[in-house]
């Protein structure tokens, strides 16, 4: 099996999700069978290969610093979840509220 | 109202600036077949049909006063539901955005407005579009309108089925890993995958930010030329679209190519292949030989390498992008006083047991809140994509996986670059098969990564690659021929694919009203 429910648990912390015992089971068998399947990439030789990030690669793009019209602030939090009259609001990040 | 239905976009555009039809009537037929039809085959999130008769309105009035008009004015069109569009909904099927009103229309959608085309409605899809089924949509199921049972093909499942309902003439989808071609194929249309830079990206959902184009559904390839047309162009707001001029698609579409060298894979005729899809193609390699087409042979030989490279680097980018989701700047959010509640008594249970270790561990409010937003936000395919990627980037596993899969990919580039060389379209199947049955593959997700085999290739490397349809299977079901052509050379490929739909004749109608009478 290519990967652990150990690490499935771990990799749901870091992609930010929370898994129930189930899912997680099902996320094992299921993943493990598309990593194995990915395996296949190991008989490609690419030595020497740069690695193509993109399709189309060109230079940064730039435009002129200049300001330009932009979100107003009540558009920009007009889909918040939660929000007060200025700020998103989240759960506290430090202590107790 | 039927026959004013069968027309294409390009003949209705001729009807309407005539004044032999008006754009009122023409959306109220769309409208009248929606409403017979959607029901079963549910294509449509959502249709605006006040505005798009609003809108159709005023183009008649427009119209009869001589004022100009854009270039689809009347023409109704539908929109995949992962395009912005000023204060509508745009869910990208998914619980996530359910009440998501954009506060801003993406590029195609303005350029559509300024085209004076009819937004007729909202498509569904796979959840942010990942899937090639339009089953992991987190609303309705899209049924194939040759076939009730059958998937509709993903993720632009809507766009697909509605184009072939007769519901609309003109749709557009977003073709990450195949999700245009895939759908049109499976359902008997046109779709186009331009080339990667060629439309603008701007306000569509970011799924793979390296692989996403958009692009045309349509029953016709002039048609499909039509919308490209008025969809494609450099904006500044899209960095990645490039500084080209768009060539007149629509104009020089029937405009046979001299001397048209097609480039046949040996590779594609593999065991997973069914034998009816590989007769069609076969019998269209004939058909492009009676038009005076020299056929030959060329290798890919890393297309083997396709679906492990792509299933690495589309949920690599897919978990980037789908970090935005997190409960705070827009979208769902969990509630969050039975998270704060059921957190304390996970943590009171901790201290009575005196577990130090899952004490430490225990997330804070703020990760629980990302954490349990984005579980019951997410569907199970778009979870699956998401731990796929982190996975893939994680310290220890970023080189096998996904450095590996991009010097894949770079490979796979190459050869479609020899291969262009010598010929000026590759041709080849879209799907190893025709439609399968709704289900059939929902809990295997390896069998329907395997799907995509033969589309993948296009947006890993870059180029533009159309579906267009080439037969029937004896169960009745549309079957859909490939053609690619190196980035940017659109003109080529529609052309290539006018001459074959010119010299055949698989543009049909889905017996709807034989599937109902045969239903239980």
């Amino acid at each position: 099996m290519a990967i652990s429910r150990e690490e499935v648990q771990k990799v749901a912390l870091l992609g930010r999700l929370l898994l129930d015992p189930q899912e997680v089971d099902i996320m094992t068998t299921q993943l493990g069978r598309v990593l194995d399947y990915m395996a296949l990439l190991r008989e490609v030789d690419t030595e020497g290969v740069q690695p193509m990030a993109h399709a189309v690669e060109m230079a940064n793009v730039f435009r002129e610093d200049r300001a330009e019209p932009s979100l107003s602030r009540e558009l920009a939090l007009a889909n918040a979840p939660h929000r007060d009259e200025e700020c998103y609001r989240v759960p506290a990040v430090l202590g107790e509220v | 109202m039927t026959d004013l239905l069968e027309h294409t976009a390009a003949e209705l555009l001729e009807l309407l600036n005539s004044g032999q039809v008006r754009a009122v009537e023409l959306v109220q037929a769309c409208l009248d077949q929606i409403a017979r039809w959607d029901g079963l085959v549910g294509a449509f999130l959502q249709v605006g049909a006040e505005a798009a008769l609003a809108q159709a309105a005023q183009i008649d009035r427009r119209r009869q006063v001589g004022e100009p008009v854009g270039p689809l004015a009347g023409l109704p069109v539908a929109i995949k539901d992962n395009l912005c569009t000023l204060n509508v909904p745009t869910t990208c099927a998914s619980r996530m955005l359910a009440d998501f009103r954009p506060p801003y229309d993406a590029t195609v959608v303005q350029r559509l407005k300024q085209a004076d085309a009819i937004l007729l409605g909202r498509t569904n899809m796979d959840e942010f579009a990942m899937g090639g089924s339009t089953e992991t949509s987190a609303f309705q199921k899209t049924r194939n309108p040759w076939d009730f049972e059958r998937i509709p093909g993903g993720s632009s499942g809507g766009s697909a089925a509605c184009v072939a309902a007769r519901m609309t003439p003109l749709s557009v989808g977003t073709d990450t890993g195949g999700s245009i071609r895939q759908p049109a194929a499976l359902c008997g249309v046109v779709g186009l995958k331009p080339t990667y830079g060629r439309v603008s990206r701007y306000g569509l959902v970011a799924f793979a930010s390296s692989l996403d184009q958009i692009g045309p559904l349509a029953r016709t390839v002039e048609d499909a030329a039509l919308l490209l047309e008025v969809l494609a162009g450099h904006d500044p707001k899209d960095s990645t679209s490039v500084p080209r001029p768009v060539p007149p698609y629509s104009k020089t579409v029937g405009e046979k190519l001299q001397g048209l060298r097609i480039g046949v894979v040996p590779e594609h005729y593999t065991e997973g292949l069914d034998e009816e899809v590989a007769q069609a193609v076969q019998e269209a390699v004939r058909v492009y030989r009676s038009l005076g087409a020299t056929i030959r042979e060329v290798h890919l030989p890393h297309s083997k390498y396709a679906v492990a490279a792509y299933y690495i680097i589309a949920p690599s980018e897919a978990s980037s992008n789908l970090a935005r989701y997190d409960g705070v700047h827009f979208g769902y959010r969990t509630p969050e006083q039975a998270m704060r509640a059921q957190l304390e008594a996970e943590e009171a249970l901790l201290r009575r047991t005196g577990n130090q270790t899952a004490l430490e561990e225990l997330d804070t409010p703020l990760v629980r809140m990302f954490r349990q937003t984005r579980s019951e936000g997410f569907g199970a395919e778009v979870k699956r994509r998401i731990m796929l990627g982190t996975y893939a980037l994680s310290a220890g596993y970023y080189e096998a996986y996904y450095l590996k899969a991009l010097k894949v990919r770079r490979l796979i580039r190459q050869d479609f670059d020899q291969a262009f060389q010598e010929v000026d379209v590759i041709l080849g199947p879209v799907t190893p098969s025709p439609a399968f049955r709704l289900g059939e593959k929902i809990d295997d997700p390896l069998a329907m990564y395997l799907f995509d085999l033969y589309t993948v290739v296009t947006n890993l490397a870059g180029i533009c690659g159309v579906s267009i349809p080439c037969g029937f299977s004896r169960l009745g079901l549309p079957i859909g021929l490939h053609l690619q052509a190196p980035a940017f050379e659109e003109d080529r490929l529609l052309r290539a694919a006018a001459m074959f739909q010119q010299a055949t004749d698989w543009r049909r109608r889905p017996p709807l009203e034989k599937l109902v009478a045969r239903r239980p």
